[in-house]
């Protein structure tokens, strides 16, 4: 099937073809004339050029635009037959599940999702300490991710608090008294939260309000506003190297590709493997045993019966477990406040010369594992109860994850590191 | 646009073939065949097993381990429809009096147990409810807190909140209390409200117990077997059949969608790989020319 007509026989490194518009008639000239399509598409797709050495940490970014698509349109169809309001809330989750037809695969959909949102966006932002996406020039870039990850936070646990079960009205309990510990404000300020003097109808219904219109627009715009940074600095890559240094006669990274076709038939494939995941989940193990959907909130909100044990699903729960591990509890509240504020300073307490892990040196990916461990433990820990040996581990955590960062500047300045190339490393497969 | 485009239009052409191709089998497939559930199959006797040896060891392994019923597995299975059918049997005998299934119809359990209509208005639906109702106990809570000091829960979700293994846990391990108002304890859920509503089939049994020393060196009772004192209308394996019915038929009506769920989520995840597959050719065919 290939002709040379289809493969225009170039050497490596040479640059490709610049898909200039052909000027349109019928329809589509006129179409062109009033919206710029083809210009759009030139310039955002085809015309983009990104790195080619990309590996499968950068399927991250297009699957958490695919969830959250997912997200929008599964919660659409949610709200058909969602009835916010302490009487009928958890009824009319019952009813999606038994009498809505494919009710259920909606509401798994968009349950799983929520979980399938976190899991993307940790390894997203893992790809960025990974490979330095955080440092000059895409400070900015990484700042409005962190403004998404908080907007998806709010949105997450507003949504967990809909199905108004009772682990969704002892967490709403518990995380909105966080902000009780303020001094001055907080026990006024948790009342104007809630709506009321406990967590009730007027919460469920100002939570329902805040997850379907205003947490998702400022979403929307956010992730915009990501897009559009990371088009003006171009993305990073797994060396570090800033492919627009070095351009071709045409005036494209020499490295670049561009990013239709090449990265979106191999985004493709990336969401197909997401999917295949996503479904097994969804179809097979909903609940996944606990994580996705707590067991505690198949029972009613109930006042006077609290669940055995109260914690927050997965994707909190390493914050949780820094909160519980401080015995005091505004000093708790502050310290998870640091432990996330930290995140937007890292573009900052990052002084290597290098941006890829490929290139830095002993210390920073030994601290970079210590903090990965830490994370994942202090999240383990959150689902179980503050006892015993689990207290003092957790306490151990804590210290280590916030020496990884106040350290930061130290190791990253002190250690030896390896010359950076002049161009991307990457093998033709 | 570019001149490539023509052979992604061919590789995808294949990919376009098999989605119909699978969206037009799963439609054609009849009912019976997605959802074809196992043969009849009475309680297993290797499931009766667990719980006939779990009773009253004898004299000669009084030294043995103590029975850990913590550790007892429901062992439900709920494309057994005729376990299903034998629970929903068990349910409406047993506890419909007190308990509700506020979400669940009488005619979805029909339809997802192929119950027959007339089988259900004979057997099943109480008198004056319409196949159309949700399964309602016809007991007043506030007769129920009179009697017991606790409304009766609503099991639709029972299964999910405590899990089946709980529930089997529960249903097997009521005992002779003489302390207790209803005369009844249970080891599972202590100081149980609800009185022993199995004994005509279950028979008495009375829990032994043997002291050990707990960590900080005290003595404590620890349960060690049941004793039975007066024999049931079942046998151990019939009763324990029975109550493995009963949960697999909560465990249905937890979550009615699970047979069909099980069914259809193969086909997507078939599809989901061949389209993925697909698209991998497609990228490596794309990718050709990056060197």
């Amino acid at each position: 099937m290939a002709t040379p007509r289809d493969y225009p026989m170039r050497a490596p490194g040479d640059p490709l073809p610049d898909p200039t518009p052909v000027p349109r008639k019928g329809f589509l000239g006129w179409l062109n004339k009033r919206l710029p399509v083809d210009e759009f598409i030139q310039n955002q797709l085809t015309g983009y050029y990104a790195p080619k050495n990309f590996n499968v940490w950068y399927f991250f970014g297009s699957l958490a635009l695919v969830v959250l698509v997912l997200q929008l349109v599964t919660g659409i169809f949610l709200t058909m037959f969602y009835k916010p309001g302490e009487a009928t809330a958890f009824d009319s989750v019952e009813y999606i599940m038994r009498e809505v037809d494919w009710g259920w695969l909606i509401r798994y959909m968009h349950s799983t999702g929520a979980s399938a949102f976190f899991i993307v966006v940790y390894l997203h932002m893992f790809r960025a300490f990974l490979y330095g996406s955080y440092k000059a020039p895409r400070e900015l870039l990484w700042l409005i991710g962190m403004l998404v990850y908080l907007a998806l936070m709010a949105e997450a646990f507003m949504g967990y608090v809909l199905p108004w079960g009772n682990m969704s009205f002892w967490g709403a309990q518990v995380i909105v008294n966080i902000f009780g510990t303020i001094p001055g404000i907080g026990p006024g300020l948790v009342e104007w939260i809630r709506g009321d003097f406990g967590i009730a109808d007027a919460t469920l219904n100002r939570f329902f309000a805040l997850h379907v219109a205003a947490v998702p627009l400022i979403l929307l715009a956010l992730v915009g506003l990501h897009l559009v940074a990371l088009r003006r600095t171009g993305s990073n890559n797994p060396d570090g190297i800033e492919i627009k240094e070095k351009v071709g006669p045409n005036g494209k990274p020499l490295d670049g590709i561009p990013f239709h076709p090449y990265y979106t038939v191999k985004d493709i494939v990336g969401v197909g493997l997401f999917l295949v995941i996503m479904a097994i989940i969804v179809f097979y193990t909903p609940t996944l045993g606990g994580l996705f959907l707590e067991s505690a909130n198949f029972e009613p909100a109930s006042r006077v019966s609290t669940p055995p044990d109260i914690t927050p699903v997965w994707y909190f729960t390493p914050f949780y477990a820094i909160l519980r591990a401080i015995p005091d509890q505004r000093l708790g509240a502050l310290t998870m406040l640091l432990a996330i504020v930290a995140f937007f300073f890292l573009p900052w307490l990052d002084r290597s010369p290098v941006k890829s892990m490929r290139y830095k040196g002993w210390m920073s990916r030994t601290a970079l594992a210590v903090f990965v461990i830490s994370f994942v433990g202090l999240g383990w820990l959150g689902m179980r109860p503050p006892e015993g040996i689990y207290a003092v581990i957790g306490r151990v955590f804590v210290v280590l994850y916030f020496l990884f960062w106040i350290l930061m500047p130290f190791y990253t300045r002190m250690e030896r590191v390896k010359p950076v190339p002049e161009r991307v490393v990457y093998h033709a497969h | 646009m570019r001149t490539d485009m023509p052979r992604a239009g061919l590789t995808l052409v294949p990919a376009f073939a098999l989605t119909i191709v699978l969206v037009v089998a799963c439609a054609l497939l009849p009912a019976g065949a997605v959802f074809a559930d196992e043969p009849a199959a009475p309680a297993q006797p290797a499931q009766a097993e667990n719980a006939a040896g779990k009773m009253a060891p004898g004299p000669e392994t009084e030294k043995s381990e103590p029975v850990d019923w913590r550790k007892w597995s429901a062992q439900t299975n709920i494309s057994n429809t005729a376990s299903l059918q034998r629970g929903a049997r068990n349910f409406v005998a047993y506890c419909l009096g007190c308990h509700s299934m506020k979400y669940e119809r009488w005619s979805r359990v029909a339809k997802d147990l192929e119950i027959p209509g007339k089988e259900l208005e004979q057997y099943l639906v109480p008198p004056g409810d319409k196949a159309s109702d949700y399964i309602l106990s016809t007991m007043p809570d506030q007769d129920a807190e009179n009697w017991f000091g606790k409304a009766p829960p609503d099991l639709s979700l029972m299964a999910r909140l405590r899990g089946p293994d709980y529930l089997y846990q529960y249903l097997e391990t009521f005992y002779v209390d003489p302390s207790r108002q209803m005369g009844t304890n249970n080891l599972a859920l202590p100081s149980v409200a609800m009185p022993d509503v199995l004994s005509s089939l279950s028979g008495l049994k009375k829990p032994v117990f043997r002291t050990v020393k707990n960590a900080a060196g005290q003595e404590e009772q620890e349960f060690d077997h049941f004793e039975q004192i007066a024999p049931g209308r079942l046998s151990r394996e019939e009763f324990d059949g029975f109550v493995r019915d009963t949960v697999n038929f909560l465990t249905y009506v937890g979550e009615p969608a699970q047979v069909q769920r099980h069914a259809v989520g193969i086909w997507v995840v078939l599809f989901l790989l061949v389209f993925t597959w697909f698209a991998w050719l497609m990228k490596q065919e794309y990718w050709k020319d990056v060197h």
